[in-house]
């Protein structure tokens, strides 16, 4: 038999290899991060992508300009109706469509509602992310409204594929009106809950304050955008800097905060949700009666060139970049996704944390992985 | 004998027994009386699991399982019989003793220091003159099953919930401890029996006044941390972690651990009752001269644990979970000294009889 000598002076500690992901319920879908580990200090963060990659991009060069917008639904599925948009405003820029103010108005609204929907899904999943399981359910419940408000107008629930370039594809829903009216002193009446629940916990507070800073340089020059690095004191609000549809007529403020840690990204959201219902409130009202659909083309061919929309999404910065050879399909589409970018951040956030800090901080990044991928 | 009662059923059982049949006779006593636990063990683990499931729908505006049986009651015996027929996997390179040896080791921590806990008057299956410190001694070695657990998967997720769950049980266990040696010094008794006699004219809660609160809000926040359960879940934590220690076992493996821990909360729950609310003492004696008194007993006993149960349960789903240096800074640098202040000042109080 062996004998196994073990001589415990050269016993030292090391550092190791652990997998997070691409199975695991921190990263929210199929991220693979390789976090090397000094005990249960994370050292370095090095994501690995592209296990969702389905060449979305490449996708586009080979369908019409209507159909792309089917595609971008998949991207970032959390605010789909925003994509939707950015694409449909790219085209539209392209062929010089002047819109229906209608449309204009439809397409904020759905945007900000989709905004809402997808902050309440993130701050559902960060109580999860935290360890409180009942945000989650508290945050659905509100969701379902909204996303029962989108099914009766264009049938879908997540996916709504409600932008085509010059217009939207149905007219709204007899009760719409008074679903969303619903809808705001509902969600008004709840986020005091929500902070009673999780915001003014002290375990929470104690989780969040000072965790993952991000300074105001790194938030640039890794290109951060939205609540992320909004969180780091950068006014990045495409809403604000290039009104697009209905924005430029109403009246909102962009949410600031400067401490970069995760408490702020967190607050970040949490006041987004409250602005986006102002803006919603602000247009519901007197929404334009001059059609759905300004005239286009049956089939769309863009003038040759490169256009560029850039649109504000949930999770920040969504660039879309069509180069067009005047043919019906792109020559090449480029999305600039904001997941990407603040993705990256995490390397610098999460370096010197704890694992369950690196959950934490990624969950206040609130990064769809299909974005990521696209 | 450490066998020291009067009135003990179970100790009437197996005498009855021996007197009838002799030494055979004794051990069919003894089997009977473990036949009995285990069944208690293996209910009251899936009726807490059904409850923790109902409960969680109430805080989360769920229905919870509703379906199997009435009001969902057979939901958690379907989830066991789908455990049981699961096929067992796991990691091939796993050490295979420790990986087998853990949850041996935790159903039996739990199972045993269930004996020492009086259901009601008399229904126990040993009064140990050294009750609650059995029971803190017994616990503590359910930790090494869950550390083998963590070891023997060859998991890094695993060992890092083993180790957690290792760092957190020894810290804890010394503010449980303490909580504990409050009461003690004023029952001047190790025995469950005898604390709950002392409790005859007033509550422990109440005669000890101040420490005795401060005590049980210790008790109650080490125990939650050594049951595992949120605030404190972090050798599983699942957003961190996937399962933590139990991350590689399937099926019954799984199932073992499971009970184990809704055992455990049993466990803290019921000396809790004994300890701070006089155990199956019924509340200013209303019960007191009805017939079957050992029924009315276990009536009490379990209206009080079920509170405690509650509290558990909803601390569970309304608390995020904490880190573990917090925990660890929560127990050694407040806990901790609270808890030994705590002791002085009982000590003090007892000594110039200034209880109630």
């Amino acid at each position: 038999m062996d004998t196994v000598t073990l001589n415990t002076g050269d016993l030292k500690s090391q550092e190791y290899f652990l997998n997070m992901g691409p199975q695991h319920p921190a990263t929210h879908g199929v991220l693979r991060l390789i976090l090397t580990m000094d005990g249960e200090v994370v050292k370095n963060i090095e994501p690995d992508l592209g296990f969702i990659h389905r060449s979305i991009e490449k996708q586009c060069e080979y369908e019409g300009y209507k159909q792309i917008i089917h595609l971008t639904d998949r991207m970032d599925y959390l605010s789909a109706h925003i994509n939707n948009e950015a694409v449909a405003l790219a085209i539209e820029q392209a062929l010089e469509i002047e819109v229906p103010e209608r449309v204009k108005v439809i397409r904020t609204i759905m945007g900000e509602l989709t905004r809402i929907a997808s902050h309440l899904l993130w701050w559902g999943v960060m109580g999860m992310d935290v360890g409180a399981l009942t945000t989650f359910m508290y945050a659905f419940r509100d969701r379902e409204m909204i996303n029962d408000i989108m099914e009766e107008t264009c049938g879908a629930r997540l996916t709504m594929s409600y932008s085509t370039p010059g217009g939207v594809m149905f007219d709204l829903h007899p009760n719409f009106v008074k679903r969303v009216k619903e809808f705001i002193p509902h969600l008004r009446s709840v986020i005091p809950k929500y902070d009673e629940l999780l915001t003014g916990n002290v375990i929470f507070q104690k989780r969040m304050k000072g965790i993952g800073i991000l300074s105001y340089e790194d938030a640039i020059s890794h290109g951060a955008s939205g609540p992320v690095a909004r969180g780091s004191g950068v006014s990045c609000d495409r809403r604000k800097i290039a009104p697009y549809s209905a924005l430029d007529k109403v009246d909102f403020k962009e949410i600031i905060y400067t401490e970069g840690d995760n408490l702020a990204r967190y607050n970040v959201r949490m006041k987004e949700m409250l602005e986006s219902l102002n803006i919603i409130e602000q247009l519901i009202d007197n929404i334009p009666d001059d059609g759905i659909q300004a005239k286009t083309k049956a089939l769309i061919k863009l003038p040759k060139g490169e256009f560029l929309q850039r649109v504000e999404t949930a999770r920040g910065d969504l660039g879309v970049y069509i180069v067009s050879d005047g043919k019906k399909n792109p020559y090449r589409v480029k999305f600039r996704s904001p997941g990407f970018s603040n993705l990256n951040a995490l390397i610098e956030m999460g370096k010197g944390h704890l694992i369950a800090d690196v959950v934490a901080i990624m969950s206040t990044l609130d990064f769809v992985v299909p974005d990521i991928d696209r | 004998m450490i066998l020291t009662n009067t009135t003990n059923y179970f100790a009437q059982l197996i005498d009855y027994l021996f007197e009838q049949m002799g030494l055979g006779g004794q051990i069919l006593g003894y089997v009977i009386v473990a036949a009995i636990y285990l069944t208690f063990f293996a209910v009251a683990g899936l009726l807490l699991v059904y409850v923790e499931r109902r409960v969680a729908a109430f805080f989360q505006l769920r229905l919870g399982p509703n379906r199997v049986g009435p009001w969902g009651l057979l939901q958690t015996i379907a989830d066991a019989l789908k455990l049981l027929a699961k096929e067992i996997t796991g990691t091939e390179r796993k050490d295979k003793l420790l990986y087998h040896a853990a949850y041996f080791l935790v159903i039996p921590a739990a199972l045993i220091g269930l004996s020492v806990i009086p259901f009601s008057n008399g229904v126990q299956a040993y009064d140990l003159n050294i009750g609650v410190f059995f029971i803190s001694a017994v616990s503590s070695v359910g930790v090494l099953g869950i550390l083998f657990g963590g070891w023997g998967s060859n998991n890094k997720y695993s060992l890092i919930g083993g180790m957690r769950s290792g760092l957190q049980m020894i810290s804890y266990e010394l503010s449980a401890g303490l909580a504990i040696l409050t009461i003690i010094l004023m029952a001047g008794s190790l025995q469950m029996s005898e604390i709950i006699n002392q409790q005859k004219d007033l509550w422990f809660i109440v005669k000890g006044h101040i420490p005795a609160l401060i005590a049980f809000v210790i008790f109650v926040i080490a125990g939650t941390a050594e049951s595992n359960r949120t605030p404190f879940d972090l050798p599983e934590g699942e957003a961190e972690l996937g399962a933590g220690f139990h991350s590689e076992y399937s099926g019954m493996g799984f199932a073992y651990f499971f009970l184990a821990e809704f055992i455990n909360m049993f466990i803290i729950s019921a000396v809790a009752v004994t300890l701070f609310f006089g155990g199956w003492l019924a509340p200013f004696g209303i019960t007191d001269s009805l017939p079957w008194q050992p029924l009315w007993g276990a009536v009490w006993f379990f209206v009080k644990v079920s509170g405690m149960i509650f509290l558990l349960m909803w601390f569970r789903w309304t608390f995020p979970r904490l880190r573990i240096d917090q925990l660890l800074t929560l127990e050694w640098k407040y806990l901790l000294p609270v808890g030994l202040l705590n002791i002085v000042l009982m000590a003090i109080l007892v000594y110039y009889n200034i209880i109630l």
